[in-house]
């Protein structure tokens, strides 16, 4: 593949925030990009294949799967009817722990009150730096570009983040956001962006170098930055559960924690982890129990920062939350399980859906975020599915991701019919979709039309195959033969047997 | 027993061999077949493109066509779960409440082939005979919106001289998908290329499932590729053959 289509496929994906417009391409064509890779598609498969088979084992090993995915939906579910009640009680609690709460309608806002209280606690002397902990709804803001923008510098702390941020690359899997990248490309990489001498492709070796590097950075910034897998509204704990302990690093040394959750991120009460530290390891990287989970309450005099500031981002979240079927969607504990269950994702990774949420879940939480009808990118999404159903299926919090889908694409065309003006209505699909539904609400007219199309294909039909199709059905064709229509209908074999209404 | 045979638009214009094979195998067991004329198309197509308004009216006729049977039967996974998965979510959108009530009422009794055999009629051998090596894929809407389970292959597994062989990554799906096949055909393509792969790796004769769409899409790859592997549907193997039963 040439160098820049390479680029233009694997960019960080634009910010959205509410409504406003993301200029993005349809997943069409950059699906055919990342198809082109035959590297991406080999590595992929076997990542997901492995990934996917460890996960069943470990959800296997649960007498009560099924009750723990029902129990984890159903807090969920309760959390988005409430969630106007549960982020005041959250917000009470945090405060009373010594925290301080902000709340951001949308990427800019959320952007302003971190980047102020960086400059406010970095200094001026030493490195304008704020270390980070993986954080989605960070990239979702692109905090860090507008960071950088004010001089400050974030620096990813997790393994994969620093990866695809020393390549200057977008996350192409939720989980493991360089599951695009292998060993040599990563060797070379470190060797030239960390300045560390020789190094060879062992992970060991690789890992150890990021460690050196990283250690500096922890112990010398003033600032963290996190997000948030969970926060609970009755105590004020905020908790993120990783598998390397740079979040650990990142949320005890600085002397100042700023954390950017999405307002869904809420579960009512402490107890409510027992589900979720179940589901959510086992789903994610198909272990018993992640290596790190860290939990803090405000402040603590002796003990972590002494200052912790909450960001509470909506970007478009409420606009989902009043959609009572796409609602479900802010139920995602991100475990990304649905990424390696997807057989799209896994022929196309994560850079063609074009936004930090790839995958199954990104399929129906990007167009929602940005808004139906605010790109082509965005309208295209709900339709990079098959609908085969594998997503809802291992979803932890049984999450009906087609229903969401075709939910989502009765939205798309719903707006192209009473938005799109003539053009609209002109196109294509719209006109054989309004054929084709007056021929079938009319039995006479849809036997007619069987023998129109039997009538209509004999200049296509070549020795008892369709081998090209015209228009926009020659997608179709491309790889597929298709059998003429027969002779005789179903209905006309019955008709002609065994007698019936006469047409 | 009568049951309304609903054959399916894709059926019934493009694949009759299998409408006509539903029936063998029913009236072979002693059902009483009606075909209602008046059926035409479930609006699956529709109303999984999103053309959902368009989808209403199609729901409404099949509502109307099929609420008399004591049962409803058809050869596709794929419609019958489109009529017991999303006919209620269509009557919420439509907001007809009579509607809704109808469907609920419809719904528990509209099966897929395999389905009616083993759950309702409880028969597992159909007397067919069938002397092919043949791989059975399950369709998704089959396996995961109506949970058909192991039934296809139960009824296959009583087929006489059949040499039923595994499909590797069976569950995963062929890259059909409706209107994905031609909207996203590059990435339906790709899937389909695994998962011939796949059917190849069997030296299967024949490969079967229970929904002419995906084997549509199957096939014509097949086909396509010169792969000489049938792609053949579950009711013409069930079909096939002597009508003897055996005694298990």
């Amino acid at each position: 593949m040439a160098r820049n289509e390479r680029d233009a496929a694997t960019a960080a994906p634009d910010a959205f925030s509410g409504g406003n417009k993301r200029d993005t391409p349809p997943f069409e064509v950059t699906a055919k990009v990342a198809l082109a890779d035959n590297q991406l598609r080999r590595n992929l498969g076997k990542a997901t294949q492995a990934i996917r088979d460890k996960r069943e084992a470990a959800a296997g090993e649960m007498p009560d799967w099924e009750e723990l995915r029902e129990a984890g939906s159903a807090i969920k579910t309760r959390v988005m009817r409430h969630l106007d009640e549960y982020l005041v009680q959250l917000e009470d609690s945090v405060r009373r722990a010594g925290g301080t709460v902000h709340w951001a309608r949308d990427a800019e806002e959320a952007n302003g009150i971190v980047a102020g209280i960086a400059r406010e606690n970095i200094g001026e002397e030493g490195t304008r730096e704020v270390v980070k902990v993986k954080s989605i709804a960070t990239d979702e803001i692109k905090l860090n570009e507008h960071l950088e923008k004010e001089g400050i510098h974030a620096a990813e702390t997790d393994l994969a983040e620093l990866i695809i941020q020393l390549a200057g690359e977008g996350s192409s899997h939720i989980l493991v956001p360089a599951i695009h990248k292998n060993r040599a490309e990563i060797r070379e990489l470190f060797m030239r962006e960390l300045g560390l001498g020789d190094l060879s492709d062992e992970p060991e070796v690789l890992a150890e170098a990021a460690r050196i590097y990283l250690r500096r950075k922890f112990l010398s910034a003033k600032v963290g930055v996190s997000g948030a897998n969970f926060a609970v509204a009755e105590t004020g704990t905020v908790c993120v559960v990783e598998s390397e302990g740079n979040g650990r690093m990142c949320t005890t040394l600085p002397d100042t924690l700023v954390t950017v959750m999405g307002i869904e991120k809420i579960i009512p009460e402490w107890r409510d982890f027992e589900v979720f530290m179940q589901t959510l390891p086992r789903s994610s990287t198909a272990e018993r129990m992640n290596p790190y989970t860290s939990f803090w309450t405000g402040v603590s005099e002796d003990d972590g920062p002494r200052e912790f500031h909450l960001v509470l981002l909506d970007n478009g979240r409420t606009e989902v939350l009043a959609d009572e079927i796409g609602r479900q969607s802010l139920n995602c504990i991100r475990c990304s399980a649905c990424l390696n269950s997807c057989p799209v994702y896994d022929r196309v990774g994560g850079h063609a859906y074009n936004s930090v949420y790839p995958g199954p879940i990104g399929a129906i939480l990007t167009p929602q975020l940005a808004g139906i009808g605010s790109s082509p990118g965005a309208d295209s999404l709900p339709y990079a599915s098959s609908l085969c159903g594998a997503c809802y299926e291992v979803c932890p919090v049984k999450i009906n991701i087609p229903e969401v889908l075709i939910h989502l694409r009765g939205k798309v065309v719903r707006n192209k019919q009473d938005n799109g003006g003539a053009k609209a209505k002109l196109d294509p699909e719209n006109v054989a979709m309004q054929t084709l539904a007056k021929t079938f609400s009319d039995p006479r007219l849809y036997e007619a039309s069987q023998r129109a199309a039997l009538v209509g294909q004999w200049p296509l039909a070549r020795s008892g195959a369709i081998h090209s199709l015209p228009g926009r059905l020659a997608g179709w064709t491309s790889a597929r033969d298709l059998a003429p229509v027969p002779e005789q209908s179903f209905r006309r074999w019955w008709r002609e047997e065994r007698g019936g209404a006469e047409r | 027993m009568r049951v309304g045979l609903f054959i399916t638009c894709f059926n019934d214009t493009l694949f009759p061999g299998t409408g006509r094979a539903t029936v063998e195998v029913l009236e072979r067991l002693g059902v009483e077949v009606d075909f209602p004329f008046e059926q035409t198309c479930c609006g699956q197509m529709h109303f999984n493109t999103g053309y959902q308004r368009e989808a209403i009216p199609l729901v409404k006729r099949f509502v109307d066509v099929f609420s008399g049977y004591e049962a409803v039967v058809a050869p596709s996974g794929s419609c019958v779960g489109m009529v017991r998965e999303l006919y209620g979510r269509a009557a919420e959108l439509a907001g007809d409440r009579g509607l809704a009530l109808r469907v609920a009422e419809l719904q528990p009794k509209v099966y897929e082939l395999s389905e009616f055999l083993v759950d309702r009629l409880g028969v597992t051998d159909v007397g067919a005979y069938y002397p092919h090596r043949v791989t059975y894929h399950p369709t998704c809407h089959s396996l995961r919106m109506l949970g058909v389970g192991g039934k296809p292959k139960r009824l296959l597994d009583n087929v006489r001289g059949i040499e039923l062989v595994d499909l590797p990554q069976a569950e995963e799906c062929c890259g059909f998908g409706g209107t994905f096949a031609v909207k996203n055909a590059d990435t339906s393509t790709a899937m389909l290329s695994d998962k011939m792969q796949h059917i190849k790796s069997t030296k299967a004769e024949v490969v079967t499932a229970g929904d002419n769409s995906c084997l549509m899409h199957i096939g014509g790859g097949l086909a396509r590729g010169r792969s000489g592997v049938e792609a053949v549907h579950l009711a013409e193997i069930l079909a096939a053959g002597s009508g003897e039963r055996g005694s298990s």
